[in-house]
């Protein structure tokens, strides 16, 4: 082989991967504007994209079925973590004593019980496969403020009832609580904060949130 | 002979509840108003806690070690036909027709097309399913819940459901035209194991996430058996006011 054809050789390599980089640049713009997309102007619209994308992300990915923690909870962060309003939850399933706390504490208690919902409901999303989701014809006023989307996830079993509440912000309809098979997160926790709190106080709480996480985590997966 | 036989269950529950003796309720803890009994309710818990780690639990994941997912689908789909003959039975009962027809529609299918039940043919040829029971249609005739009960090897329920179950167990009877006693018993066994088998993963879940399991399934539960009484009701909207939020 001549230098003259190394040359050549080296060039078109150079080619290759500046086509490459910029396909890739292209795919990555269209991921995330697509990511974009997610139409929030409509609280059943929003819920509807919400739901199909991670359904489609799970069942094409295999790592997320065997129950990979870090990537089920990089998805749930990705995907839908922003259209809740995790404060708002935190602060409802807190009730009054929720104004005593410090904002540190706010702030720490918002992302502790985050992190206990994603644990927790990670394994449930790993189990999605031929599931077919059911749509409620939506009963709201076009100006509430707050609605219920109401849905039915249909497998294998028996069919499990699944709700969202959602609520109108500046950014667009957020999801701050959730009832499945019958029970609203928010007023299931009412009592265990309650009870944490009177028993230890906020700090205590924290505490207790921040030790179940490590645990949690710690834990090997399910399947 | 009927009575001697009540007096046997009698003095078993008799038996359990003296095993079980009084658990006194954690520091700090609020008493619930719905739940009156709480420390008699939580040593009932800690017995049901105990016989599913070490009894129920076991013997579940042994099931589904040994038998392949298909089959356990089977057996699943097969009592889940039995139950909704039941169902039926209840949405009529309920004054709701429409659902017991389709329940009713649901069990001829699957009964046929279904080979017997062990395929669910109805619910993707559009027949959802439905589940009531003896409780749930004393709720929606009026009768009040009353205080929170957990029943040793049933769970969680409150003195109208422990009723219903009463009667469910009563009004469960084609399993009693199998002659031999040992079938029998094996099908009561299979149809305990298939029920624990459908909460396996849902369990360790509420592990996770319960601070206190005791409090957080019994909150569960009287929020779910109301969901469940109103869910067929016209002005269910009610059940849903906007959320106050006076805590911002």
């Amino acid at each position: 082989m001549t230098s003259h054809n190394r040359g050549h050789m080296k060039s078109y390599q150079t080619i290759q991967k500046c086509c490459a980089a910029l396909l890739s640049s292209l795919f990555l713009f269209a991921g995330s504007a697509f990511a974009q997309a997610v139409d929030q102007s409509t609280p059943d619209g929003l819920i509807k994209t919400v739901v199909s994308d991670v359904m489609a992300s799970v069942k094409s990915d295999p790592e997320i079925q065997k129950g990979n923690i870090p990537r089920i909870v990089d998805l749930v962060d990705k995907k839908i973590v922003p259209y809740t309003d995790m404060r708002r939850t935190t602060e409802m399933a807190m009730g009054p004593i929720w104004k005593k706390a410090t904002p540190e504490q706010q702030a720490q208690l918002v992302s502790e019980f985050k992190n206990l919902l994603i644990r927790t409901y990670s394994g449930a999303l790993s189990q999605l496969r031929d599931q077919t989701i059911q749509y409620k014809p939506l009963r709201a006023a076009p100006d509430d403020k707050e609605v219920v989307v109401k849905t039915v996830v249909i497998g294998r079993g028996d069919p499990i009832p699944l709700d969202y509440r959602l609520e109108k912000t500046a950014n667009g309809w957020k999801v701050y609580d959730m009832n499945i098979m019958g029970v609203w997160l928010v007023e299931a926790y009412r009592n265990q904060f309650a009870n944490q709190i009177s028993q230890n106080g906020v700090d205590g709480l924290v505490k207790f949130l921040q030790d179940r996480n490590k645990q949690l985590a710690a834990a090997k997966p399910a399947n | 002979m009927q009575w001697l036989v009540k007096l046997k269950r009698l003095a078993l529950l008799g038996l359990v509840a003296g095993m079980v003796g009084c658990a006194s309720i954690p520091a700090g803890v609020e008493p619930s108003p719905h739940d009156p009994w709480e420390p008699f309710n939580r040593s009932v818990f800690e017995f049901n806690e105990g016989l599913d780690a070490y009894v129920l639990k076991p013997v579940v994941a042994g099931y589904r070690f040994v038998l392949p997912e298909f089959i356990r689908d089977g057996i699943y789909n097969f009592f889940s036909n039995y139950s909704d003959i039941y169902t039926a039975l209840q949405n009529l009962l309920q004054g709701k027709p429409g659902d017991a027809f389709s329940d009713l529609m649901r069990v001829v299918v699957n009964t046929t097309f279904g080979l017997g039940g062990l395929i669910d043919m109805a619910t993707p040829g559009g027949l959802p399913k439905h589940k009531e029971d003896w409780g749930q249609t004393f709720g929606v005739w009026g009768i009040p819940s009353g205080p929170y009960v957990v029943l040793p090897f049933f769970g969680p329920s409150s003195v109208r459901d422990t009723f219903g179950t009463a009667a469910d167990l009563e009004s469960d009877y084609l399993f009693g035209y199998v002659k031999d006693i040992g079938l029998r018993n094996s099908i009561t066994g299979l149809r305990v194991v298939n029920a624990r088998n459908t909460y396996y993963e849902a369990g360790d879940l509420l592990d996770g996430a319960a601070i206190d399991k005791y409090s957080f399934m019994r909150d569960a539960y009287i929020q779910r058996r109301e969901y469940q009484i109103n869910e067929g009701r016209e002005d269910e909207e009610v059940l849903m006011p906007p959320y106050q939020n006076p805590y911002e």
